[in-house]
Parts: C-alpha cells; sequence; structure tokens
C-alpha cells in the first residue's frame, strides 16, 4: 500500500482566500473626500447631503455636551459616540417607523433618532427607568448584556414575519467585541434558520474597552461571520455617512422583501473611551494607532463635500450647534425636572400583579418613603 | 372526563390555549413533527400548523431570545427547554432579560412567556438530564417558578401559566410524566399559580413539599395514619412565590413541621419556607424545624441516584424525630 505523500486539501489557500469576498469595503466618499463613486454619489439631492451632515453635527454635539453633563456630575452611565457619527446615523436613516430597533448602550443617538427624546436618554443614564417608557414607539432598551439584543431581535423579525407586517424589519447593533459571544451567533442563526427580516448591524469601532479587534478572532473581517449562517453581508465603510445609509437601506430592502436576514460590518473608530466611567484609553492605546482614524473623522469628509458645493458654512455649522446645545441644555433639565423614582415604583412593576411578599414591601417603602 | 397521565394533561392544556388564544406559539428543539422527545407536544403541529407549533435550531439561549422578541412583537410563547440542565445555557434570557422587562419599561410592557422544562430525578437519565434547578430560578424577580404535582394541576396550571401576563418557569416532573393518572375534566379549567394546596388534612404534623416528593409525603402520613398520627401534607405548588398564608395556618395547627425538597439542601426552596416559617411563626412550634433535602453534592449520575434522592424513608425518619421532640 503506497503512503499519501502531501496534502490533497489546501487548507492553507482556503484560510487565505476566504475573507476575500468581504474585504471590498463599501465606500462612495474617501477620508480625503474625494467621491470613489460618483455615480451613487449623484443619487443623493442637496437636502438630504445637508441632513445627513445635520444628523452627524446633532450626534456629535450629543455628545459633547452628554460629556459636560457628566463632568457636571449630573449624569450616570454613558458610552461615548464620537467618532461613530456617520455608522449610527447613516443607518438609522434607512430606518422607517415601523421597524423595530435594538439597540446597545452605545446606540442611544438612533434610540432618540427612532422617537425617543433627547430627555429619554438623560433619564436612562441616571438611573431612572421611565427613561425606557417608549409608549408604542417600535424601541427596545439599550441591551447591556452584549449580545442578548441578537437573540432578541431575531424573536422580533420572527414576530414580524408571522404579523404579515409589510415594509417592516428588525434591526439590531452591537460591536466588534459582540460578535464573539454566543448570543452573536444563535441571533444570526435563528433569524437566518426562520428566514426573518432583520438587519444585524456590527458597528466595528475597534475596541471592546480595552481589547482591540483583532484579539477578538483571526477572522479577517466581520462581515464573513454571517457566511456560515446562510446570512449575506457587507463591510461598510463606516466613516463614509453616505455609504452607511445606501448599504444599510439595500439591507432593509433585501431583509423586508422576504430574503432574510442582512449582516452589515461597518469599520469605524470608538474616538473616546469606553465609558465616561473612568475609562483611559492611554493606558491601552497610542496616538499614532489613533491618529489615522482621526484623520478619517466623518464629518471632516462631508464638511469638505458640501462647503465644496456651497451647501455648508463653518458659520452655519456653529449656529447649529448652539441650537442643538440649547435644546439639550432644554432636554437636561426635563429629565432632572421628572421624579426620580422610588422603590414602590420598582415594586410595582416587577409582577403585574404584586405577590403577597412584594405588598408585605410595598407596604414598607410607602411608610418609609412619605417621610 | 378522563383518566389522563401528568404529561397528557399538559397536553390537554396547551391544546385549550393554542385553541382559545391565537398569538400563542409553541417553539423548542424536536417539538414539532416529533411532537417534544417526551411526545408533550404531541399532534399540536399536526393540529394547529407549523406556523403555531415549530421546531428551532438548537441553542437555547437563542430559543428563549426568540421567546422575547416575539412577546415584543405581540406573540404569547411557550418554549421548551428541552431538559432543565439545558437552562444553565439560557440563564441570562430568563434573569437577565424576560423577568426585568416589565420594570424596563414602567410596567406599560409585558413579557407572557411560559418556560416549559422537565425536570427532576428517579428515572436514570444521562448527566445533566435531571437536575433539580429551581434553587437558581427561585430568587429571580419578576419570575415565577411552579411545578405541579399530579396531573389534575398540571393541565390546569399550565392554562393559568401561559394566560399570565409574565414570565413563568413551568417545571414538569420526569418520574411524574407516566405514573400518575387523574380524572381531567374536558376543556378548559384553572388552577391558581400562586396558592399552596393542603393535599391531606392532619393534626399532628405539618409536612411542606413539592413535585415528586408530596407522593413521597403522602406515602409516610398513610403510615404515620396507621399508629393514629395525623400528618397534614401541603403542596406547594408555587415555588416562587411561596404561599406562606397556608402553611402559617397549618403550623397554627399541628405545631411541627417538616420541609421537604429533592433538590439539594443549600439556599432553597425548603431554606426560604423553613426561614418563612422561623420568622413568622416560630412561636406555634413545639419543636426545630425539620428539613429532608438531598445531600448538598452535584446531581448524581445514574448508578447512584436512588441512594441519593430524599424518599418516602427519608422523611418518615425525620417526621418521627420532629415527633418525638
Amino acid at each position: 500500500m503506497a503512503k499519501k505523500t502531501g496534502h490533497v486539501i489546501d487548507f492553507a489557500s482556503i484560510k487565505a482566500t476566504m475573507s476575500d469576498p468581504y474585504k471590498k469595503t463599501f465606500q462612495i466618499v474617501d477620508k480625503d473626500a474625494k467621491i470613489v463613486n460618483q455615480e451613487l454619489f449623484d443619487t443623493f439631492s442637496d437636502d438630504q447631503l445637508v441632513d445627513f451632515m445635520k444628523k452627524m453635527v446633532w450626534e456629535r454635539t450629543l455628545h459633547e455636551q452628554t460629556m459636560n453633563f457628566s463632568r457636571q456630575g449630573r449624569l450616570g452611565f454613558y458610552a461615548p459616540t464620537f467618532g461613530e457619527e456617520a455608522s449610527e446615523m447613516g443607518s438609522i436613516s434607512a430606518f422607517k417607523d415601523q421597524d423595530f430597533l435594538f439597540p446597545a448602550y452605545r446606540d442611544l443617538p438612533q434610540l432618540i433618532q427612532h422617537g425617543a427624546s433627547v430627555a429619554q436618554g438623560f433619564l436612562w443614564s441616571k438611573g431612572n427607568a421611565v427613561g425606557d417608557d417608549y409608549g408604542d414607539q417600535r424601541n427596545w432598551f439599550p441591551q447591556i448584556i452584549i449580545g442578548a439584543q441578537y437573540v432578541e431581535a431575531a424573536g422580533a423579525a420572527l414576530g414580524i414575519k408571522k404579523n404579515g407586517e409589510k415594509d417592516t424589519v428588525s434591526f439590531v447593533y452591537t460591536g466588534d467585541g459582540g460578535t464573539s459571544q454566543g448570543d452573536f451567533y444563535e441571533g444570526v442563526n435563528f433569524a437566518s434558520s426562520f428566514q426573518a427580516p432583520a438587519v444585524f448591524m456590527v458597528q466595528n469601532n475597534g475596541w471592546a474597552i480595552s481589547v482591540p479587534r483583532y484579539k477578538q478572532t483571526a477572522a479577517e473581517t466581520l462581515a464573513q461571520k454571517g457566511v456560515a449562517s446562510g446570512v449575506p453581508a457587507i463591510q461598510v465603510d463606516g466613516m463614509d455617512v453616505l455609504a452607511v445609509y445606501i448599504a444599510t437601506q439595500e439591507a432593509r430592502e433585501f431583509a423586508a422583501a422576504g430574503n432574510g436576514p442582512v449582516l452589515v460590518e461597518t469599520l469605524t473608530y470608538r474616538f473616546g473611551a469606553h465609558s465616561s466611567a473612568g475609562d483611559d484609553p492611554s493606558r491601552y492605546r497610542t496616538k499614532e494607532d489613533e491618529k489615522p482614524w482621526f484623520d478619517a473623522d466623518p464629518l471632516i469628509r462631508m464638511r469638505k463635500i458640501l462647503t465644496d458645493k456651497g451647501l455648508w458654512s463653518q458659520e452655519q455649522e456653529d449656529k447649529l450647534v448652539d441650537e442643538y446645545k440649547t435644546s439639550f441644555k432644554a432636554s437636561m433639565k426635563e429629565a432632572e425636572n421628572t421624579p426620580t423614582q422610588s422603590v414602590v415604583d420598582m415594586l410595582k412593576t416587577t409582577f403585574e400583579e404584586p405577590t403577597p411578599q412584594i405588598k408585605a414591601d410595598i407596604a414598607r417603602f410607602e411608610a418609609k418613603e412619605s417621610k | 372526563m378522563a383518566k389522563l397521565t401528568y404529561i397528557k394533561a399538559i397536553t390537554d392544556g396547551l391544546d385549550v390555549v393554542l385553541g382559545e388564544d391565537p398569538k400563542t406559539l409553541i417553539f423548542g428543539e424536536d417539538v414539532g413533527k416529533n411532537g417534544g422527545v417526551f411526545r408533550t407536544t404531541e399532534g399540536l403541529q399536526d393540529k394547529y400548523g407549523e406556523d403555531r407549533v415549530f421546531d428551532t435550531p438548537l441553542a437555547e439561549s437563542g430559543i428563549l431570545g426568540l421567546s422575547i422578541g416575539l412577546a415584543a412583537t405581540g406573540w404569547r410563547p411557550i418554549p421548551e427547554i428541552q431538559f432543565m440542565g439545558f437552562t444553565f445555557e439560557a440563564v441570562d434570557s430568563i434573569g437577565g432579560q424576560m423577568a426585568r422587562n416589565r420594570f424596563r419599561f414602567s410596567g406599560k410592557r409585558a413579557m407572557p412567556i411560559t418556560v416549559r422544562t422537565p425536570f427532576g430525578g428517579g428515572t436514570h437519565t444521562a448527566e445533566m438530564h435531571a437536575d433539580n434547578l429551581e434553587n437558581y430560578f427561585v430568587g429571580t424577580p419578576g419570575l415565577r417558578v411552579v411545578t405541579p404535582a399530579n396531573p389534575y394541576d398540571a393541565k390546569g396550571m399550565i392554562i393559568s401559566a401561559v394566560e399570565n401576563n409574565d414570565p413563568v418557569l413551568f417545571m414538569e416532573n420526569l418520574k411524574l410524566y407516566r405514573s400518575m393518572k387523574d380524572e381531567i375534566p374536558e376543556g378548559k379549567y384553572t388552577v391558581p399559580l400562586d396558592t399552596a394546596k393542603v393535599v391531606r388534612e392532619g393534626t399532628d404534623i405539618t409536612i411542606v413539599a413539592y413535585s415528586a416528593e408530596v407522593n413521597e409525603s403522602l406515602k409516610v402520613a398513610d403510615k404515620l395514619a396507621e399508629e393514629n398520627i395525623s400528618a397534614e401534607v401541603i403542596d406547594l405548588r408555587s415555588l416562587s412565590p411561596i404561599d406562606t398564608d397556608t402553611i402559617f395556618k397549618s403550623v397554627e395547627k399541628t405545631h411541627k413541621v417538616v420541609v421537604v425538597q429533592e433538590a439539594q439542601k443549600m439556599a432553597g426552596v425548603g431554606a426560604q419556607v423553613a426561614s418563612e416559617i422561623a420568622e413568622h411563626a416560630i412561636m406555634n412550634l413545639d419543636a426545630p424545624i425539620g428539613r429532608v433535602a438531598a445531600p448538598d453534592s452535584v446531581y448524581p449520575w445514574a448508578q447512584v441516584e436512588n441512594d441519593w434522592l430524599p424518599n418516602a424513608d427519608d422523611i418518615e425518619e425525620k417526621a418521627r424525630e420532629i415527633l418525638a421532640y
């Protein structure tokens, strides 16, 4: 019997090429504000272009104002969105009112764009559950347990399908770290198995607190994590608001048409700390690491494009920032004027009908809190 | 009326809720065409279609996460976790998510989810298939944990669980599935989710138990009756919340109590019952609170299972000790 020599299965070349379909990062405007896809760029009206810029300025101003409030000790947990404006505003702009949104904790701006008030965002940060009372809006609370939102979004997508709702999808966000969770894969796979209308957003901002993207997986892209579940995916320049919008909008259209879920990876960067609670990025990354990403700032390229077209000026932007700041200050007042929650409120919302033990606790805290 | 096993009584109850409420959905591993590995959902897919009764991919966190998203879009999910040991994979979905959502949404969004799962020892299953994991779940605010001890309650309680607007962990005892039959009324009836039941009245000692240990306790009550000792047996039925009123009333009458559970002893249902009695009714007692529970080891493999599980002999021994105090 002859001994087998060498390999018949070329794992090395399978490994070397498996990411290729996902590495053609979709882009319309590059970091130097050069239009790399003129045909697609021309599909946007001037008003639309200005609107995207306004939304990004809104998100950045919200971030800056939130950090101010945070420094003044007026807020609790806050996950800075600085740098992710194109990824967040580009994608949310593709949503329709009837779509369900499952955000993670860094996705408050999308939650607000989808109907929640800025004051509600502040209340959530302050630890008042009234902030999560979205009424009839199809908003879910900002998920803390990374990955849980993915399986829940798959469920909402199946619910939408079973309800026979047309032109409706379930949107969910996570980050690069989130793709390592079992729930990430379970959510994507469940939605695929049921061919349910879900759009899975992965905002790859490079960092899961201090752990860099490359330590999460040896896979060259996160987009390719869809393929094992039979889910088509695309990697997008997450600093290009127009590309993020088009990719999300087409993903939405594909899913809503009954073709099953889609996964969109946006390549973006967390300019700031993980959270306002003491994280210091200088412990784990250098200014040199950060520089190319700051150069890719999504506002810089849109500002240049719009200024060149005569649609934007610094004066106009400053005025807008002032308007937004004024409104955020009013929202903060509103949040601060909202009564703080009591233990009794909590007890009353634990079950529909309080149990005898909870009734006893309610009586105890009513006496305590009325003092 | 028909004589039905515990398992068929549950199937019957599921049939009632599927027939009554078009928003109810049954799903999980093997629950569709196969009717569940124990046949609890047998025939339901044929009757209600694949849209209402369906198989899922094999992932417990996915199944319960799916339930939450379905509830968020107006459905009333009845997921099955094939064995309670597999709930370890889905602890966040239960404790971190569904049980907290009513609070998170200021009481305005409900999670009407009934998680069905078989548990309990004595059938020589493979490892992780028989564990009594109620100790992990009863300390979860926002979650009801219930377990019927007979076919009549099984049907009435599954209907109540599904109709309840909060998440319910519905534990079905493996050993009872086919070992008991009751006369089961046709159609709909309910058994409350939050009240214990005095299953045998007595005056000399109270035995508080749940699930399969109720039957073991009844055997002891029969034996003691031969010596004119009158034991009262209480079936908790609801493990969270616990109906302490029924227990206190009984203790006031008997002045002696033994608390029985199949699960390991540490920080569980029996500990809660004993501490409630100690806190609120100790002056009615003439003896220490007796406890019968499994030893604090991991759940045993099949060969030592019967030696490990608390049985009627253990309960009788403890009852005699407390009676003689």
